[in-house]
């Protein structure tokens, strides 16, 4: 009886916000509420405008500023720090960055369906363990499990060992310090982040809809292919896009076990930033980076929203 | 399932070398030599290390609590207010989670550069705080959707004053969400390297970059091997902990 009469009066409270709203009148109560927003509102929305809005437009500022010799930022505008972007070392940095993240971002969402099929299979009891045992790993310093690689691929290790004696792995040739390493070790540090995503939508996938393809006479590949992957199609973006768009900022993983031929621009950006002190170089790169990065979540907004509607 | 399997191995077996090299007597981990604690004891003699750890825990501590205290305001006005203003606010709270780490540390530090702000563990925390808040209003915002707001009109029309109403009804129900994301933000903030690299000042480390350094330059492979497998324990001792916490009582 009183919840009763509680809804009813929250509804009749809100019914005569929108009346008044939609009248156009200011009435006390909205004011009060348009209030109670900005309060609410104004803490969050204007530290993260202060500190991530205005620094990034500032990155597309600076990126135009003048080198400073002593290091801070220079006077004066220039269109100089892109010219870089016409010397081929840098096109061929760009171009790895590129297929590092795309090869990455493609055996992580490889890796990760069968793991998110079997999962979300499997006995219901079952599932927060098996979750569990797939995140504890990451809970664990990022720079720590960097590093376990570091030692497994060391030229001296087992490993290397191994496959050089059965001739997998020429006498000067080393597992780490190359692009491979770094698609490697970047998979293990990303691939509970494909899984995740895939997970949570292969669970709320109807299974039952395989059985009925297979029914109708749809080969095991067949109704894998053209029902369940359209059924986890957001799954599958979303994993896309939280690998990818990380790994073309990688900076940690090319610097530790990449070596010379692994660099990306990430590198780049932190050797002009630490080595050479030049602000403004490292800030046109990072305005490069910032817009193709930009591209995928513009994707997946127009996706997400497609699908929404 | 198969595979399922295999990937948990990957996962494992390189974890699994770290605690083993811990306690091998070769200097390079590459073939085992024997059993020894020598690595235990170097680490306890390094002072750098302890005073990076002090760093960290002030910096997450703080850092972590600035987040819950903002990212607790975004989520209530994300949740509570339909508007314009909250869709500028909501693209504001994504960023930080899609903006790779390293723009983030790079715009900042033009930041802190371009106000002349000299760099310490001050303007790490306030990096911290800032991609923290992202991850803490995320924790609150699922809290609240199963949060019925109705039990505040309730309490209004049993005499509480707006305030009251939020002290003794509103907070208590929603403090594990804000707990929740304030221990994210915790981890996330203890964890960080990358932002932490570009703003921080000189002399102030915290415990990850005297991680990098020490693999960086000084390869003392060993003594890092100790140090994470200690680390790892407190992890997993974490992980046990929290599950016997929030596991249903019999």
């Amino acid at each position: 009886m009183t919840e009763w009469a509680f809804a009813k009066r929250a509804a009749a409270r809100k019914s005569s916000l929108h009346a008044q709203v939609r009248a156009g009148v200011p009435s006390a109560t909205a004011l009060k509420k348009l209030r109670q927003e900005i309060l609410a509102t104004l803490p969050s929305f204007g530290w993260l405008a202060f500190f991530v809005l205005v620094p990034t437009l500032l990155v597309l500022a600076i990126a135009f500023r003048k080198t400073d010799p002593a290091g801070g930022i220079g006077a004066g505008w220039t269109l100089g720090q892109f010219e870089i972007f016409t010397q081929s070392s840098i096109l061929v940095l760009l171009w790895r960055t590129f297929w590092i993240s795309a090869l990455t971002t493609g055996i992580c969402v490889a890796l990760a369906l069968p793991v998110a099929w079997f999962v979300a299979r499997v006995r219901k009891e079952w599932r927060p363990r098996l979750l569990l045992l797939i995140i504890v790993p990451f809970w664990t310093n990022f720079l720590i499990r960097v590093f376990a690689w570091n030692q497994i691929l060391h030229s001296e290790g087992g490993l290397a060992r191994f496959l050089r004696a059965i001739h997998l792995l020429g006498e000067n040739d080393s597992l780490l310090f190359n692009s491979g390493a770094v698609v490697l070790v970047s998979v293990y540090t990303y691939l509970p982040f494909a899984i995740l995503p895939l997970y949570a939508a292969a669970e709320k996938f109807d299974f039952g809809l395989l059985d009925a393809a297979r029914d109708l006479g749809a080969t095991a590949f067949r109704s894998f292919w053209s029902v369940f992957l359209p059924g986890i199609r957001k799954g599958i973006t979303t994993a896309l896009v939280i690998v990818f768009v990380p790994m073309l900022g990688s900076y940690v993983v090319p610097d530790l076990v990449g070596g010379t031929d692994g660099q990306m621009i990430g590198n780049k950006i932190a050797q002009r930033n630490f080595a050479d002190r030049n602000l403004p170089a490292a800030s046109a790169m990072s305005a490069i980076l910032t817009l193709a990065v930009l591209t995928p979540l513009l994707f997946r907004r127009r996706e997400s929203n497609e699908i929404s509607s | 399932m198969i595979t399922t399997w295999l990937v948990l191995a990957f996962f494992y077996m390189p974890i699994g070398v770290l605690i083993l090299n811990s306690f091998n007597l070769s200097r390079f981990g590459t073939r085992w030599q024997g059993y020894t604690f020598k690595w235990y004891e170097r680490l306890l003699e390094r002072d750098d290390l302890w005073a990076a750890l002090l760093n960290s825990l002030q910096v997450a501590a703080i850092a972590s609590i600035g987040a819950m205290i903002l990212g607790t305001c975004a989520a209530f006005a994300l949740h509570r207010h339909r508007s314009r203003l909250q869709t500028a606010h909501e693209v504001l709270i994504t960023m930080p989670l899609v903006l790779p780490e390293i723009l983030m540390g790079m715009s900042l530090l033009l930041l802190f550069v371009s106000l002349g702000t000299q760099l310490s563990l001050m303007t790490v925390t306030i990096a911290h705080i800032t991609f923290c808040i992202s991850y803490v209003t995320l924790v609150v915002q699922s809290r609240l959707q199963d949060f019925d707001f109705q039990i505040v009109d309730a309490a209004r029309d049993l005499g509480a004053t707006r305030i009251q109403a939020f002290r003794k009804v509103v907070l208590p129900l929603i403090a594990p969400g804000i707990l929740a994301g304030g221990l994210l933000a915790f981890t996330l903030s203890i964890d960080d390297f990358v932002v932490t690299f570009f703003v921080k000042g000189p002399g102030a480390d915290t415990l990850p970059v005297v991680i990098y350094s020490m693999i960086k330059k000084s390869r003392e492979f060993p003594v890092i091997n100790a140090l994470s497998t200690l680390l790892l324990m407190v992890t997993f001792l974490a992980v046990w902990g929290s599950q016997r916490l929030t596991a249903p009582k019999v």
